[in-house]
């Protein structure tokens, strides 16, 4: 970079031929980024399946067993629990996230005072760190001084105290909960910003013809945000379905792994079982259901885009 | 710059139709659902700071004192956090890692965006699929992998264990962000600059740069709130009390036996989260505006 212009003008030398060479220069531009990323997410994206091949332990190189991890796993009943609980933690949490989220930005939307200052401190529970809004929610689902127990019973709703992360059923709506608590500002600001692009004209016209206000929303709002939609949607599945801290604050997937996610078991088996190879495995596990929501969404917007006239 | 004068310009010009609907329809329709949502989402964080100054005894005596008010308040729990515990190394640690962490990156993806975005190399445009694709691979997926690389490259329990592996989240999400920016920035400048006789390298320091200070602003934001945020790979990699991250040490270390010390804990997660609330606080419009610029492309 530090090649003195006059020379270049005056000689043409390999080196300033390679420094206006288009493949040469952004070779060189996309150095940095893309060493950073070969070595420290292609690799150990190989490195994952290949431990999960072998029967590698902390602290000690393990040997190929080919699919031993995956027979074990095939029969292991605590890993089909855990599939099935990333699944209803995953739809539940994201279509509820998309009701919800929608909603808010719905009403956002709205001519309001101080609208500004609403829409910075809907999203302040996606700024702040989940780990730290998860021991919050912990105290909060306390067993014995939980505030939602209390404030239950003072409205006479209960009688006696909720066992929020003891019980099975509970301890997965709690949870749930607590990851919509969560998401709910990243897609409701997300869907804000597709919503103001809609232009004001089109109810107007839609109004003129007689549309109700839920005609309104079905047939000129939901059409034009499809496709912001998908995008926000993807994000918010694929970070659900990968979620980790939350469990592990508040119940580590219990009771009785009824909470278990497969990133939870993952990191049980894997790192604090020490049984690397196995834990490789669950996380290998989780990737064809991450391509199926991402070919999914992939596709979805192809066809959207195809029914709009667009190209491409 | 163009999407907040474009969400400007849409602001003036909502609610249209606002006049059809009567004061009590939207008392009931937008009002009353907007007091529910701030009520639930503000609600943790007023259970957090009103925990964090209640004595103890007050916090586990709901048939004399009113829960959600606290009579005495003290700064018990703040002076045991900040002087009894690691907590302030914690804090420390995080400062320097994420801040290494985002410079690392933002270097790093500034180069890359410009690559693809203005010099056009070939394969230029499957570059930045892969780059997208890359921001597509969770961590939940790459921690146990990168912990045996962390391991024998000898990085286990040291902060660059987290300021190296930071980047494979970072560097991707502030590659799209930034190409978004540059993408924005007209050729014409560049054009003029070319025949001027300026380097690639003087085109982008000294004009590209420039031009784009606020996405470099709102991409350093997010990568500094990310790296704050994180928590596997700083509970897997790192080990030792003193070198752990805050959302780390509050939770595994204040965390002891069945006694939990609640009000400590409060202040802890209160405290952790306030660098990331002030910085978003000051930048909150480019915040607001890169996240729906970003979605927008």
């Amino acid at each position: 970079m530090a090649v003195p212009s006059v020379a270049v003008k005056s000689r043409p030398s390999i080196l300033s031929r390679l420094a206006e060479s288009r493949n040469a220069l952004g070779f060189g531009f996309m150095l940095p980024a893309a060493a950073l990323l070969l070595v420290f997410l292609t690799y150990p994206l190989g490195l994952g399946v290949w431990l999960g091949f072998t029967d590698t332990r902390i602290g000690r190189p393990g040997i190929f067993i080919g699919l031993e991890n995956y027979e074990y796993l095939w029969s292991d009943s605590v890993f089909w629990l855990s599939v099935f609980n990333t699944l209803l933690y995953t739809v539940s949490a994201s279509i509820l996230k998309f009701v919800l989220g929608l909603w808010l930005a719905l009403i956002l939307n709205e001519k309001l005072p101080f609208k500004s200052f609403f829409r910075a401190i809907v999203l302040l529970p996606w700024v702040v760190p989940t780990v730290l809004s998860a021991i919050a929610f912990w105290w909060i689902y306390d067993s014995q001084f939980s505030i939602l127990s209390w404030a239950l019973q003072q409205m006479g709703l209960i009688d006696h105290r909720i066992n929020f992360l003891g019980d099975p059923t509970n301890a997965r709506a709690s949870v749930i909960a607590a990851n919509v608590w969560r998401g709910i500002p990243f897609v409701a600001i997300t869907l804000l910003a597709g919503l103001q692009t809609i232009p004001q004209s089109l109810y107007e016209a839609a109004t003129l013809d007689g549309a109700s206000r839920w005609q309104l929303f079905r047939y000129v709002t939901l059409p034009l945000l499809t496709p912001i939609v998908a995008i926000t949607m993807t994000f918010s599945v694929l970070f659900t379905f990968t979620d980790f801290q939350l469990i592990y604050v508040l119940t580590r997937g219990g009771p009785v792994n009824a909470t278990h996610l497969m990133a939870t078991l993952s990191f049980q088996r894997g790192i604090a079982g020490g049984q690397l190879g196995e834990g490789a495995a669950i996380a290998v596990a989780m990737i064809p259901f991450l391509l199926a929501a991402i070919l999914f969404s992939y596709f979805g917007l192809q066809r959207r885009r195809w029914q709009q006239g667009g190209g491409d | 710059m163009a999407a907040i004068k474009e969400v400007e310009r849409l602001e003036t010009d909502e609610g249209g139709m606002g006049y059809l609907q009567s004061l009590p329809r939207r008392v009931v329709t937008v009002y009353l659902p907007l007091l529910v949502f701030l009520i639930v989402l503000l609600f943790p964080f007023y259970w957090m700071t009103i925990t964090a100054v209640k004595p103890n005894l007050e916090m586990t005596d709901y048939v004399n004192y009113n829960p959600l008010w606290v009579v005495h308040p003290t700064l018990e729990h703040i002076r045991y956090l900040l002087f009894e515990t690691s907590y302030p190394g914690w804090l420390l640690n995080t400062i320097i890692i994420s801040t290494a962490a985002t410079f690392l990156s933002l270097a790093a993806a500034v180069l890359a965006a410009y690559a693809i975005e203005r010099l056009r190399f070939s394969g230029a445009r499957q570059v930045g699929l892969a780059v997208f694709l890359a921001y597509l691979v969770p961590p939940s997926i790459l921690f146990i992998p990168l912990s045996v690389m962390v391991f024998n490259l000898g990085l286990y329990d040291t902060p660059f264990a987290l300021i190296l592996t930071y980047p494979t989240f970072l560097v991707p999400f502030c590659t799209w962000l930034l190409m978004g920016y540059f993408r924005s920035i007209p050729f014409e400048l560049e054009e003029c600059a070319l025949i001027d006789g300026a380097s690639r390298w003087q085109i982008l320091t000294k004009i590209v740069l420039p031009l784009s200070v606020p996405g470099l602003i709102s991409a350093g934001i997010f990568a500094f709130t990310l790296s704050w945020n994180e928590f596997i790979y700083a509970l897997t990699f790192i080990q030792s009390s003193e070198k752990k991250t805050v959302p780390v040490g509050v939770l595994t270390e204040l965390v002891r036996s069945d006694v939990y010390e609640w009000g400590a804990l409060m202040a802890g997660a209160l405290i952790g989260s306030l660098p990331v609330v002030v910085l978003y606080s000051f930048f909150v419009e480019h915040y607001v505006s890169s996240m729906t610029g970003a979605v927008k492309e």
